[in-house]
C-alpha cells in the first residue's frame, strides 16, 4: 500500500520536475525552433511548432553581414582574461581573508558585496570617462578591466569560502617544512582548492559571457562581444526574428555547451560547504 | 643541537593574557612533555616556540640565538600536529619529501632521505598512496617521517595522539620513545594525558592557566608534587584529598594520599568506609569507598584478587611515609 502511493508521488514530483524544467527552458527552445523558420514564418499567428520549412538560411545571413568569429574570440578574450585577472587578484585577497582575518575582515566581505548591489548604470558615467581619458573604449583590454572588477567580489567570496574549508593546520605545516608564503600559497593551497577554484572559474566565465551592459555600452565595432553580435539584430523594425534568433543560439551555444559538460563541477561547486 | 629557552615569554591575545611571563629551559637531547588540562595555554606555548604565533614579549632563544622575530620555516624546528596536516593532494613520497624540496636538496639526496625514513618507519610499501587511503597510524607516521627527514634541531609534537585509539595510540608511544632514544634530538611533546606524559618524559612542565605549575622528572613530579594541583593531576587514579581533622593530625590543612598507597583490611584500619563502586582491571581493582567522614570518596588500589562486594565494610591504612601534606594555600609542606 505505502509502495503504491509513494509511486503515483513520485509520478506527480516528475511530472512538476518536466513541467518547470520546460517553462525555464521554454524561451530557449522558441529560439532555437525560431533560428530554422523563415522571417515570414517567425512571426506567424498562430505560430507553428514543428510543421514548417525548416531552413539553415538564418545562419548563413547572419555568417554573411557579421563576423561571428571576430565576436566569438572577443567574447573568449573578455571571458577568460577577465576570470584569469581577477582570480589571480582573488586568491591573495581571499587567503589574506580565510586565514588571517583581521577585525574588519567580515566588513570588508560585505562591503564589497554591496557593491554588487549598486545598479550598473549608477557608475556608468564616471567608468565612462576614466575609458576615454585612458583610450580604452572599444577596447579589449578596457573591457578584461571592467569585468575582472565588476566579478571581483564575487570570485573573492567563492574563493573565500572554499578557502575556509582548508584547515588551517595544513598550511602551518607548510610554514613549518619551510615554505615561504609564495610557495605555501603555490604548493599547498591551490592545489587543495582547484575544485573550488573551478567553479568559481566557471561561474565567472559564464557570468563574464553573458555580461551585456558593459559590453554594449563601451564597445562599438572593434571589441564587440557575442553580446554585441546579438544586440545587432535587434532592430526596432523586428522584422528579423529569425535572424535574431540563429543569432542568438550562435551566441549562447558554446556557454551552453561549456554548462552541460561542467554542471557536476558547477553545482558541487555552488554547494560546497552547504554540508560537511 | 637544539637547546630551547624561554626568558619572560608571555603572550596575549588582544586584552586577555593566555601566558603570563614565564622562564624555561628545555636542554639539547631533553624529551620535554607540556601537560595540563584543556585550555592551560600549552599548545599555545608550543607553537609560540615554532613560531606560529608571535610573543607579545620576551625572547625564544634556539641554541642560544635569538629566534623570536625567525619566522617558522627558518627555526629549524619540526612539527606533527594532531590532525596530521598531512598534504592530501601529494602521495606519501612526496609528502615526506616537501621540506626537503623547500631546503633546496637534491634530488638524489631527497630520495635517499625519503627511502630512509620510510624503511624506519614501516612506510616503504605506501610511498605512493595518498593520505586519505592509509589509516590513522600510518597517517601520522607519514607526519612523524616528514619530520624527521629535515633533521631539525628540535621536534614539536601537538597532541599527535589524541586522534588514534588507544590500542594505536598505546603502540605510537612507545614508536616516539624510541625514535627519540635513536635519534637524540629534543622533543617538546604537548598533552593532556598525565599518562604520556609520565611514560615519555623526561621532563614535566605542568601547566595550569599559563602557568608553570612545576616542572621535573616524572618521578620527582608523583613523589613530591609541588602543591594540591599537580598532586591531583599527575598520578592514575588521581591522589585522594582530605581536610579537616585527620589532616590536622598531620600538621596539615590538607593531606593527600594515593589510592595505591593505602592498606585494605576487612578488620581494621586508621579509616572505615563503605564499598562503593568497584573496578576490575584484573590486576589490580580500584574501589571507591564512601562515608569514611573524610572526603565525598577514597579511592584504593587493591590487589586483583581482593573481594569486597559493593556495601562491604573496608578498613583503609594509608602509608605514613607517602603522605603528603599541605598548606591552606594548597602548597606542599616540607
Amino acid at each position: 500500500m505505502a509502495r503504491a502511493v509513494s509511486t503515483r508521488r513520485k509520478a506527480i514530483f516528475t511530472l512538476a520536475a518536466w513541467t518547470v524544467g520546460l517553462l525555464i527552458s521554454f524561451p530557449i527552445l522558441w529560439t532555437l525552433l525560431t533560428s530554422f523558420k523563415t522571417e515570414a514564418e517567425a512571426v506567424a499567428s498562430p505560430p507553428s511548432v514543428l510543421l514548417f520549412d525548416w531552413t539553415l538560411e538564418n545562419y548563413r545571413v547572419v555568417q554573411e553581414r557579421s563576423d561571428y568569429w571576430r565576436h566569438f574570440w572577443n567574447s573568449v578574450i573578455i571571458a577568460g582574461g577577465s576570470t584569469l585577472l581577477g582570480i589571480l587578484v582573488a586568491i591573495p585577497a581571499a587567503w589574506s581573508m580565510a586565514f588571517v582575518p583581521g577585525r574588519r575582515t567580515k566588513d570588508i566581505l560585505l562591503w564589497m558585496l554591496s557593491t554588487k548591489m549598486l545598479p550598473a548604470i549608477g557608475v556608468l558615467y564616471p567608468i565612462s570617462l576614466l575609458f576615454v581619458r585612458f583610450g580604452l573604449l572599444d577596447t579589449r583590454a578596457g573591457l578584461v578591466l571592467v569585468l575582472m572588477l565588476i566579478n571581483l567580489p564575487i570570485i573573492v567570496w567563492m574563493l573565500y569560502t572554499y578557502f575556509r574549508e582548508i584547515p588551517g593546520e595544513i598550511l602551518e605545516a607548510a610554514r613549518m617544512d619551510g615554505a615561504t608564503l609564495w610557495k605555501e600559497v603555490l604548493y599547498v593551497l591551490t592545489p587543495m582548492a582547484v575544485p573550488g577554484i573551478a567553479s568559481t572559474v566557471l561561474l565567472n566565465v559564464i557570468l563574464a559571457w553573458n555580461e551585456a551592459f558593459w559590453t554594449l555600452n563601451l564597445t562599438a565595432a572593434q571589441a564587440g562581444p557575442l553580446t554585441a553580435f546579438i544586440a545587432s539584430y535587434s532592430s526596432p523594425e523586428g522584422l528579423f526574428f529569425a535572424k535574431l534568433s540563429a543569432a542568438s543560439v550562435m551566441a549562447v551555444a558554446p556557454i551552453l555547451i561549456l554548462g552541460w559538460f561542467s554542471q557536476r563541477q558547477l553545482v558541487r561547486g555552488l554547494t560546497f560547504g552547504a554540508v560537511k | 643541537m637544539g637547546e630551547i629557552v624561554l626568558e619572560s615569554v608571555s603572550k596575549s591575545f588582544g586584552a586577555s593574557q593566555v601566558i603570563p611571563p614565564l622562564d624555561l629551559t628545555i636542554e639539547d637531547g631533553e624529551f620535554a612533555v607540556f601537560v595540563g588540562p584543556s585550555g592551560c595555554g600549552k599548545s599555545t606555548l608550543l607553537r609560540l616556540i615554532a613560531g606560529l604565533e608571535d610573543v607579545t614579549d620576551g625572547q625564544v632563544l634556539i641554541d642560544g640565538t635569538d629566534a623570536t622575530e625567525i619566522p617558522p620555516a627558518k627555526r629549524r624546528l619540526a612539527m606533527v600536529f594532531q590532525s596530521y596536516a598531512l598534504y592530501p593532494h601529494m602521495s606519501v613520497r612526496r609528502n615526506i619529501a616537501f621540506p626537503l624540496r623547500m631546503a633546496k636538496l637534491e634530488r638524489g639526496e631527497i630520495d635517499r632521505r625519503v627511502e630512509e625514513a620510510a624503511a624506519v618507519l614501516n612506510l616503504t610499501d605506501y610511498l605512493d598512496r595518498r593520505p586519505g587511503q592509509l589509516s590513522g597510524g600510518q597517517r601520522q607516521r607519514v607526519a612523524i617521517g616528514r619530520a624527521i627527514v629535515r633533521e631539525p634541531a628540535a621536534f614539536l609534537f601537538d597532541e599527535p595522539l589524541s586522534n588514534l585509539d588507544a590500542a594505536l595510540r598505546v603502540g605510537m608511544r612507545l614508536e616516539i620513545s624510541e625514535l627519540h632514544e635513536r635519534l637524540r634530538t629534543t622533543m617538546i611533546y604537548v598533552t593532556h594525558d598525565q599518562v604520556e606524559a609520565m611514560t615519555m618524559a623526561d621532563k614535566i612542565v605542568v601547566l595550569r592557566a599559563g602557568h608553570i605549575e612545576q616542572v621535573g622528572s616524572p618521578l620527582e613530579l608523583y613523589r613530591s608534587p609541588r602543591n594540591l594541583f599537580v598532586a591531583g593531576f599527575i598520578g592514575s587514579p588521581r591522589m585522594n584529598f582530605v581536610e579537616g581533622q585527620a589532616a590536622a593530625e598531620h600538621g596539615a590543612h590538607t593531606i593527600g594520599i594515593r589510592p595505591e598507597h593505602i592498606a585494605v583490611s576487612d578488620s581494621e584500619g586508621a579509616w572505615s568506609g563503605i564499598v562503593g563502586v568497584s573496578e576490575h582491571l584484573g590486576s589490580d581493582t580500584f574501589f571507591h569507598v564512601q562515608r569514611t567522614g573524610l572526603a565525598e570518596t577514597i579511592t584504593v588500589r587493591a590487589d586483583g584478587e581482593v573481594g569486597f562486594r559493593h556495601g562491604d565494610p573496608i578498613h583503609l591504612t594509608p602509608r605514613p611515609d607517602l603522605i603528603h601534606r599541605f598548606d591552606a594555600a594548597g602548597q606542599r609542606l616540607p
